[in-house]
């Protein structure tokens, strides 16, 4: 296939200079950009195509520009459109898949973790699909619509697992990932999708795969966190700042592989670190930070690290069970004070 | 096709006798005299590999456990024969004669058996799992069945989206079939009339399980019409019959006419894999369906219509000889350097 044919590709309308973003339209535009860019780029998923453009209106626009061939809707069978998305990657194509919910995801279990995961190790085929997976809750979105199942992925070999916490990490991090080789799992916080807006450079905007950012500096303590807990993070730390503490905040963005680089010089700086993230706390990715750090910065600890996370419950709707489920701002911004004190 | 003695066998419902099959005769060939001696070659040379095989792991020369599929070789063979060269199969573990057809060398494929750095996995996957080969148009499978049957459907929405006249195919068992992927691959087959064509390979048996406890009709193929799509039932041990709906199958499926299931009626001789004997299957159905061997029943067809006993001869030696020198190059080959454990995780 001719990978320059663009299918009579015209810029979206979000590509104005100069401008801000919600977390949404810059997932929108790295589909526009890269599906222009590469004919091989197609999108699969339930209520993705035609008008209608996605349950959250992610892919709204994009089978009028590119063609419902290239924007497909699929009966409700994850299973299965997981398993076509690896058979259209074996032959060239590079699928984003729309996971309407992150809870979903478990349905389409076989197909990422036997299948796509291994096949590389097995016998040499890359299995260049991404799914997009809108995760995490904080909005009364019950426990069938909130879920937050990284973990099982990260635990997967074979795999890369990345999660952004701002409209430029949303673009970036999106467009390397459907240019890697390999099976992606990229968990989309949905809560972010209209209440975040950030400025997104102009141009082709590239965040790779492993790398974590600093998002803001101190000297106290360390916040390691990373999707939507980030922007509580960074809310924790400026109330702390009004009373002199200073707390670093390390968005990891990428999963896995994990950037442990950034991990450890955090640590080197802080010497205290609290692991925050909304999945549930017990075998959270928090807990092999939290191992990591103990294997390989002992030395550097000033206090034994603490995790936040939810509880090993399921996620309750109610808003005052699911604020008792979930780390947020209040609870972070306690954590880290008593950290601090330690 | 419910054999009408089946209550008289003592358990259960069977797929019972295929139609009688007239081997005197049959005019005139859908092949060349050539094709016929190429498909009597494949099935020889599976046979051979296969006894071969089963020798082996009896000795203890073998690694692992390993699949038979005696009494699958006229399925295998004759769906490879029928592919082309650009079409893309997803084999599983009885489709031995199909990665042959398709060009795979025998000592790659004992090389994966006995899990030696020169196997098509080098080492990583047992016995005929993960044989893929995108040069061969061979995608290895999993051993969660059947998981090929959604990314074989993926390869044929890739042709159908770039507007290749190309096909894909996959195999699943009567097991598979009871599975949800099943299920929604044919389903969204059928929605997208994607050039995916499905044999399902009824043997009879999922490891110890008989049909009557698997499912409650007939033939597996009335379900196609539940997604609307059309079926074929054929003769499993019938090479040429295999051979001939297969080849029209992918034709309507490189020319954009949509899917089709093809449901094969045969019987898995041995057990499910090296080590389990089948107790559990009644003598008299082995016996019954033994009679129709369907390399022997071919052979019989071919001097029938003319074919010379030493032509067929010197196939079987060929045969002999080959699968001896790749049984010989595999043992000999190296085991995978344990410093190789951690490539390949990743794509570069």
């Amino acid at each position: 296939m001719n990978q320059t044919e663009t299918f009579g590709y015209a810029a979206p309308e979000a590509a104005a200079p100069g401008r801000e973003l919600t977390f949404l339209e810059a997932i929108r535009e790295g589909l526009w950009e890269e599906m222009a860019r590469d004919a091989a780029v197609c999108i699969i998923g339930e209520d993705v195509g035609g008008e209608f453009g996605g349950a959250f209106k992610v892919t709204h626009g994009l089978a009028a520009e590119f063609g419902d061939a290239r924007v497909r809707n699929t009966p409700l069978s994850e299973l299965s459109f997981v398993g076509m998305a690896t058979g259209m990657a074996l032959m060239g194509l590079r699928p984003v898949i729309e996971m309407q919910f992150a809870d979903f995801i478990s349905s389409a279990f076989d197909s990422i973790v036997q299948y796509a995961a291994t096949n590389h190790y097995r016998w040499g085929a890359p299995v260049p699909w991404v799914i997009r997976a809108p995760s995490d809750g904080g909005i009364s979105s019950g426990p069938f619509h909130s879920q937050n199942p990284e973990a099982w992925f990260v635990h997967t070999p074979g795999l890369k697992v990345v999660s952004p916490a701002t409209p430029a990490d949303a673009k970036g991090l999106l467009i390397s990932a459907i240019r890697d080789p390999n099976p992606v799992i990229y968990f989309e916080p949905k809560p972010l999708y209209r209440s975040v807006r950030g400025v997104v450079p102009e141009g082709e905007h590239v965040v790779p795969i492993g790398e974590a950012a600093v998002v803001r500096r101190g000297d106290d303590l360390s916040i390691i966190t990373y999707g939507a807990q980030v922007r509580e993070a960074v809310t924790a730390a400026e109330s702390m700042a009004r009373d002199g503490i200073a707390a670093e905040v390390l968005d990891l963005r990428t999963l896995k592989p994990l950037d442990w680089d950034a991990v450890a010089r955090t640590v080197d700086r802080t010497g205290k670190v609290l692991i925050v993230h909304s999945a549930n706390r017990l075998l959270g990715i928090g807990a092999e930070i939290a191992a990591e750090i103990a294997e390989r910065c002992f030395d550097m600890l000033d206090a034994p690290p603490v995790r936040l996370g939810g509880l090993d419950t399921p996620i309750p709707f109610s808003p005052p069970l699911e604020q008792a489920y979930r780390p947020a701002a209040a609870k972070i911004e306690a954590a880290a004070r008593s950290l601090a004190a330690y | 096709m419910v054999d009408s003695t089946a209550a008289a066998r003592g358990r259960g419902r069977r797929v019972g006798s295929p139609p009688v099959i007239d081997w005197t005769n049959r005019t005139p060939s859908p092949l060349s005299r050539d094709d016929e001696l190429q498909v009597y070659y494949w099935m020889r040379l599976t046979r051979t590999f296969d006894e071969r095989m089963v020798a082996m792991w009896k000795q203890g020369r073998g690694l692992g456990g390993a699949f038979s599929e005696r009494g699958h070789e006229a399925i295998a063979v004759g769906v490879g024969f029928a592919l082309r060269p650009d079409d893309v199969v997803a084999p599983m573990h009885r489709d031995l004669g199909c990665y042959l057809v398709r060009g795979m060398a025998p000592a790659r494929i004992f090389g994966n058996l006995l899990g030696r750095v020169t196997g098509v996995t080098r080492g990583r996957d047992a016995n005929l799992h993960g044989l893929g080969d995108l040069s061969l148009g061979i995608i290895g499978f999993v051993s969660h069945l059947p998981m090929s049957m959604p990314v074989a459907l993926g390869a044929a929405m890739a042709f159908q989206m770039r507007r290749e006249p190309r096909a894909a195919l996959t195999f699943v068992g009567d097991g598979g079939s009871s599975t949800g992927a099943w299920h929604e691959t044919l389903n969204m087959a059928a929605v997208y009339r994607a050039p995916f064509v499905l044999v399902v390979e009824n043997n009879q048996y999922a490891y110890s399980t008989p049909l009557d406890e698997q499912m409650a009709v007939a033939d597996i193929a009335t379900r196609a019409a539940g997604y609307g799509i059309p079926d074929v039932v054929v003769d499993g041990n019938d090479v040429e019959a295999v051979l001939v709906a297969t080849g029209e199958a992918l034709e309507r499926a490189r020319s954009g006419r949509g899917p089709t299931l093809i449901e094969a009626k045969t019987m898995r001789m041995l057990g499910h894999a090296i080590h389990d004997g089948a107790e559990y299957v009644p003598p008299d159905l082995l016996v019954e369906w033994q009679e129709r061997d369907p390399v022997a029943a071919y052979a019989q067809r071919l001097r029938n219509r003319g074919v010379e006993e030493s032509v067929l001869r010197a196939i079987d030696e060929r045969a002999n000889d080959e699968i001896a020198a790749a049984v010989a190059e595999a043992e000999a080959a190296p085991f995978p350097d344990p410093s190789e454990v951690g490539r390949g995780v990743y794509a570069p």
